[in-house]
């Protein structure tokens, strides 16, 4: 990754000690016909501070099967990373892990 | 036409023609004209904490630029009603970032404003391409349409914007 920029990366600041062994909420990004495979890997990465391995991975799943979850946490931090993703144009909801 | 965007020595460069610049910029200005400044309503706390209102857009190219965050249109609507000021003034941020560095022969992007082009370009290509109503299959669309065909032009468009944006990100990476 070239650029991280202002925004970015939340996922990392979280401390890795932080393990909760339930994380109740999910953000899910949706699938879309304008954005850019290239783009949305980008700012997963962007945002989540995700390997580009991991970052294609998800975007993938958002591809083919219509939407992936992309972080999980607690609903004030599923809220924040939805807003940063929808300032980036993607499709990103919130909702409890358990709704499938 | 311009090659797109690279990377040299950590900068982002890119090259524009004069017609080309002239596209960008009426896009990001159309685009201007439709994220309005955050509505924040007439309670000063509430226009002091960005607090704005919770309905969602009725025009189909805002309610995809400003998404419901929840399928419960409660928690949609709270939910808004907290960010989506900030949202439309942060786009509009980056679509005037856009408007100052865009100019003819040389663009030259620090890190920070390569992100609001990214996101920017990213919000005028949702926006024709919700107005144009694509699908995943445009750019084979846009190969077999006869330049006849009234929507050309602004296929041709999309397109564009579509290579410019894909430079841009592996510029960045």
């Amino acid at each position: 990754m070239v650029n991280v920029g202002s925004t970015a990366p939340i996922a990392v600041e979280r401390p890795s000690s932080d393990v909760r062994p339930d994380l109740p909420w999910v953000t899910i990004v949706w699938n879309d016909p304008v954005n850019l495979m290239s783009y949305v890997t980008y700012v997963f990465q962007t945002v989540f501070g995700y390997t580009r391995e991991k970052a294609e991975k998800l975007m993938l799943d958002v591809h083919h099967k219509g939407k992936a979850v992309v972080s999980s946490g607690t609903r004030e931090e599923m809220e924040r990373d939805v807003q940063i993703l929808h300032s980036y144009g993607l499709w990103a909801t919130v909702q409890p892990d358990s709704v499938k | 036409m311009s090659s797109g965007f690279s990377s040299k020595g950590g900068v982002v460069v890119a090259e524009f023609e004069a017609p080309e610049v002239a596209i960008l910029r009426s896009l990001v200005e159309l685009v201007l004209g439709l994220v309005e400044p955050g509505e924040t309503g007439d309670d000063p706390l509430e226009r002091a904490l960005g607090i704005g209102a919770g309905e969602a857009p009725s025009d189909p190219v805002l309610a995809r630029l400003f998404p419901s965050a929840y399928d419960d249109t409660g928690d949609a609507a709270e939910f808004r009603r907290y960010t989506e000021a900030t949202l439309r003034d942060g786009k509009r941020a980056d679509a005037r970032t856009m408007l100052d560095t865009a100019r003819p022969g040389r663009t030259e992007l620090t890190p920070e404003q390569a992100q609001a082009w990214l996101r920017a370009l990213n919000d005028v290509r949702l926006t024709l391409g919700v107005r144009l109503e694509v699908t995943e299959e445009v750019h084979e669309e846009i190969a077999t349409m006869s330049e006849d065909d009234p929507r050309y032009p602004a296929y041709v468009t999309y397109d564009w914007l579509t290579y410019l944006q894909d430079t841009l990100v592996r510029a960045l990476w």
